[in-house]
């Protein structure tokens, strides 16, 4: 019929488990120096911009991972629940109210704290990370409401609700009325882990959540009950497997590692409460996740990539006065090769027409 | 050695100079001052920071042999403003300019560690050695427009809408409320806030709501010309914001406040270039030509321009101040005592509505 | 107070008015749904219909032509949706999202000079005597007539889903694709026309933005509407008349807070805006309870991947 189709493999291609995502790259960068050349602009300082300059200090690299920080965190949450049919989309609204809860403690204590500060706001952070998730959850649960609309709708519900606080209880005294709270002290803010760098214990924090989650998923019963779930729902209800109790697990995983970016944000590179912790980063994290084919290792690497076409195109409008609406274009075709060339895992693409018509066997097992 | 063998030799040696002073000359015009500008939208919002971009176009158009400008533009408030502005600092960016409130902390932090550059940051409180700050007095237009919308009324309710209630906004509207009270003790202002700073839909929304409630004059303090839109469809008066917004509604559109930053940036520029440059404040008005007014509607008669005109150079020369007590709150508590005028940190700091807002501040 | 009720009217003017967009785009993404592929890219759709239809209509004047455009443009950016997920069989939720980011992008890029620049007005109805009826009238029938089309789209699609035999074999391909194929129906191309139709609705729901409700161009115009409407298609069970409930309830919460807030009604205005949401969080719950009736209506084979040979 076509020339050009695919043919399912026998098993999934190990090669092109790691062979794709440079293939992706490779056509990125073709793409993307004809689109720069097209725009007029000079396409190989414009790669260099957005690839190699962002990671050619130790600064910048530190910067790669503050930014891939809330990124990994909040994708590895997710993805437990995606493995499991649970559609969290309100990584966002779960990552103000970490920022909100655990950032509220540190405004709480402000002037009398101790040691015992910052620990107090990291298990706030992920206690009303994990409480935001649990409306969603609740509601699923108890009223059969779609977590998709409810963790979506209570994003924004977070939002108006940081933005009350800010220009309420939680602005700065001295602030001259602007919505900011007072700068945390050095006892409610992340130590950081490099010098030179903006790097904080919140990114220690990623790399654990991605030894945890390969942990949890790879090595342990629960884990297999997730995927068993997410697999074949009748089976695992078969095995007896209770569906309410991963909902409510992956839910509450997720929120807390939601909380626990939002409260590292606050009490990391931003040193403070406003209006404005997030750019997205819930939602980009959706994309990380699949993007790192739910896998916690694939994530971190994602959430790397990610940070970089974030970062790069800040450095091509530096460099080269790049618009941002072309990085915007630029992120769109990067991400869409990657997930495009997935496909050369499980299928091969053969030329010509098809040599054993299936559908006659489809007729006849129908 | 014979003389031609010299006379080469002087020659190389003059050559070799001249290629010296020549690479001197190039180094010259290598080393021309680069200026960094952090946006927080897009240049093309023709707004707010369409109005920081005009700026600096003005800073390259007469200054354009001796710098050269960068701007980044949508640059959230968060974790990414510091890394932005360190970017700008350590590629060579001697004089930078964060043109937004949340922009404050990071580059605060970003100073500290590059001290032989110099930051100018908008609508800010704090300052260092090197980080200067600049705002405008734009409530000095709102007590122009309250004036004329105190006369063009005959609802006398006027719709307002807000974006965030932030110092900048309420004295806004409290200047605004005051003039308008002045020419009409009737009058009423009613607030709208849509909790953003650019949102047509929503804007749009605000606009019909406040014109359902019986507003027949609307000012705004959003950055998108939806309202303009509605109060021409619906033949109502609108004062723009921000940027001459007329084109949006011919008719409606009264006059405008617009942000004229183009000479302050240039002033501070050339102070980086000669060496004068220092950290000061700078919160200037219609004198400082930080705001100006759009040209009037035709449509307003000859006797409320004159009137407005008069407003605005009394303000000017100092004659009139737009809070001049007495000015009472809500509750009618006496603020500004009589022959007073609101100190600039009252107005800095105004989180209070005055008498004839309707409703309570949004805390 | 006889004020209050003259409100009634006007509210519901704009409340038709601002659930139009949403029901557009909801409508489409209904259908996409059905057919079972979940498309998370509709704010990105929305963006390049709305800037591709503007672009049109400030070049030739025509809105009509505007809004023909904004479809086919909505479609182009859905086929590449079509061709990533259902060819190359690419993650839905994650091509979605990206398709959003790209949208977000392109729409900027083709928008640069199109930015401040005013457009002529989409005629509005008027029908002699019930246009001119009192309280009611100017808000059943003097409203665009992209606001007309939008009401008429509701039993259309519904009438197509469930009346038509077209419509039947999309939503078998949604229910079951690996039945529908063994029943000889061509799954892919018939999943492929749903996320066309999907993508020129949402192309009409972003151009009924900038051509008719706030006629500019402005980057991100579209603010957030795109996931409202793709949070309307769950809280509607899948069924067309409860999106238009839902566009409905949406929307007049949000006018209806806009009001309370000019009468100077004392809640914070930022508690106020989270009412919307509430309010569709709140109805949803109260749908939902009977467990049965949604599961039959949402579609079996949502977001699963399809190839033949599989």
């Amino acid at each position: 019929m076509t020339l050009l189709r695919l043919e399912p493999r026998g098993e999934a291609s190990r090669a092109m488990v790691y062979l794709t995502p440079l293939i992706a790259v490779a056509l990125t960068l073709v793409s993307g120096f004809l689109l720069f050349w097209a725009m007029g602009f000079d396409p190989v300082k414009a790669l260099h911009a957005f690839f190699i300059e962002p990671v050619s200090s130790v600064r910048g690299v530190g910067e790669l991972a503050v930014k891939a920080t809330p990124l990994v965190l909040c994708a590895i949450g997710l993805a437990i629940g995606f493995r499991a049919n649970v559609w969290n989309i309100g990584a966002e609204g779960q990552l103000t109210l970490g920022a909100i809860v655990g950032g509220g403690i540190a405004l709480a204590f402000y002037g009398e704290g101790g040691w015992w500060l910052l620990p107090l706001m990291i298990v706030g952070g992920m206690v009303g990370g994990a409480l935001w998730a649990a409306i969603p959850a609740f509601l699923r649960i108890r009223f059969n409401a779609s977590e998709i609309l409810t963790s979506l709708m209570l994003n924004y519900v977070a939002m108006h609700l940081l933005n009350y606080l800010m220009h309420g209880p939680y602005r700065d005294p001295e602030g001259f009325a602007f919505p900011e709270s007072r700068l945390f002290e050095a006892d409610a803010v992340m130590p950081l882990l490099v010098a030179g760098t903006r790097v904080h214990l919140g990114s220690l924090f990623a790399l654990l959540a991605v030894a945890g989650g390969w942990f949890l998923m790879a090595r342990t019963f629960i884990g297999f009950q997730i995927k068993v779930i997410g697999l074949t729902p009748t089976a695992a209800g078969y095995a007896g497997f209770k569906q309410t109790r991963i909902i409510w697990l992956t839910l509450l995983l997720s929120g807390a590692l939601a909380g626990l970016a939002g409260l590292g944000e606050v009490a990391g590179p931003i040193g403070q409460l406003n209006p404005t912790i997030s750019p997205g980063y819930g939602y980009t994290a959706i994309i990380v996740a699949f993007l790192g084919r739910l896998h916690p290792v694939g994530i971190l690497l994602a959430g790397f990539l990610m940070a970089l076409s974030f970062i790069g195109g800040e450095a091509a409008q530096i460099a080269l006065g790049l618009p941002k609406a072309i990085t915007g274009v630029f992120q769109g075709m990067l991400l869409f090769f990657l997930l495009a060339t997935d496909v050369l895992i499980r299928y091969r693409l053969r030329f010509g027409a098809k040599t054993a018509p299936k559908t006659i066997a489809g007729r006849a097992a129908a | 050695m014979n003389r031609r063998t010299m006379g080469k030799t002087l020659a190389g040696l003059a050559a070799g100079a001249a290629i010296m002073a020549l690479g001197v000359g190039a180094a010259d015009a290598q080393e021309k001052l680069k200026v960094g500008f952090v946006y927080v939208g897009p240049v093309s919002d023709h707004g707010y920071s369409y109005q920081h971009d005009q700026g600096r176009l003005a800073v390259e158009k007469e200054l354009g042999d001796k710098v050269t400008t960068t701007f980044v533009e949508n640059v959230p408030e968060g974790a990414d403003a510091e890394r932005v502005i360190e970017q700008l600092a350590t590629s060579g960016h001697k004089l930078i300019f964060t043109t937004s409130f949340g922009f404050m902390n990071p580059t605060l932090k970003v100073a500290q560690r590059h001290p032989d550059v110099k930051f100018e940051h908008a609508t800010g409180y704090k300052r260092a050695a090197n980080v200067a700050t600049y705002s405008a007095r734009f409530y000095e237009g709102r007590t122009v427009i309250g004036q004329i919308a105190g006369k063009m009324t005959k609802s006398n309710i006027i719709g307002y809408i807000g974006s965030f209630p932030i110092p900048e906004v309420i004295s806004g509207i409290n200047a605004f409320t005051l003039a308008l009270r002045e020419v009409n003790p009737k009058a009423e202002v009613r607030v709208v806030w849509v909790n953003s700073w650019y949102d047509p839909g929503k804007e749009a929304e605000a606009a019909k709501a406040l014109i359902d409630q019986g507003a027949d004059v609307l000012s705004l303090h959003t950055d998108s010309p939806a309202a303009i839109q509605v109060a021409q469809e619906r033949g109502l008066y609108v004062f723009g914001q921000s940027s001459d917004m007329t084109r949006f509604g011919p008719k409606a559109h009264l006059t405008a406040i617009v942000d004229d930053w183009r000479s302050y940036y240039v002033s501070r520029v050339k102070a980086a270039l000669d060496g004068s440059w220092k950290s000061q404040d700078t919160w200037g008005g219609f004198k400082d030509h930080m705001l100006f007014l759009a040209p009037y509607n035709p449509a307003l008669p000859k006797e409320i321009v004159d009137a407005a005109e008069k407003t605005r150079t009394d303000i000017m020369e100092g004659k009139r101040h737009p809070f001049q007590g007495p000015v009472k709150d809500q509750s009618g508590k006496l603020v500004i005592a009589e022959g007073k005028q609101a100190t600039d940190e009252q107005i800095l700091k105004m989180d209070w509505y005055v008498e004839g807002v309707q409703g309570k501040v949004p805390k | 107070m006889s004020a209050d009720l003259a409100l009634i009217g006007p509210v519901l003017a704009a409340m038709l008015t601002a659930a139009t967009p949403l029901l557009f785009a909801a409508l489409g993404e209904l259908v996409v749904e059905k057919s079972g592929v979940l498309n998370l890219g509709v704010e990105g759709m929305m963006l390049v219909g709305a800037v591709c239809g503007f672009a049109v209509t400030a070049q030739t004047g025509s809105s009509s032509a505007g809004f023909a455009v904004a479809a086919l443009a909505g479609a182009g950016t859905a086929a590449l949706f079509g061709v990533l997920t259902l060819l190359l069989l690419a993650n839905q939720v994650a091509t979605g999202l990206a398709l959003t980011l790209f949208g977000v992008g392109l729409s900027a890029l083709i928008g640069q000079g199109f930015v401040g620049i005013p457009i002529p007005d989409v005629p509005e109805l008027n029908i002699p005597g019930l246009t001119d009826l009192p309280v009611i009238g100017k808000a059943l029938f003097g409203q665009d007539v992209v606001v007309y089309l939008g009401l008429a789209m509701v039993p259309a699609v519904h009438w197509f889903l469930y009346g038509t035999r077209r419509g039947l074999i999309l939503r078998a391909v949604g229910e079951n694709h690996a039945a529908a194929h063994a029943l000889g129906y061509k799954v892919i191309r018939i999943r492929f026309l749903a996320v066309l139709f999907g993508g020129a609705m949402s192309g009409i729901a972003g151009a009924y933005l900038s051509l008719d409700y706030t006629p500019m161009w402005a980057e991100g115009i579209t603010a957030g509407r795109g996931w409202i409407a793709l949070a309307l298609v769950v809280f509607a069970t899948w069924k067309p008349g409860r999106v238009l409930l839902g566009a409905w309830l949406f929307g007049g919460v949000t006018i209806a807070q806009l009001h309370v807030q000019g009468l100077g009604i004392d809640i914070p205005s930022q508690l106020l805006s989270m009412l919307p949401y509430l309010a569709t969080v709140v109805v949803l719950v109260l749908i939902s309870r009977d467990i049965a009736r949604i599961r039959l209506n949402a579609p079996a084979s949502l977001g699963k991947v399809f190839h033949p040979d599989a």
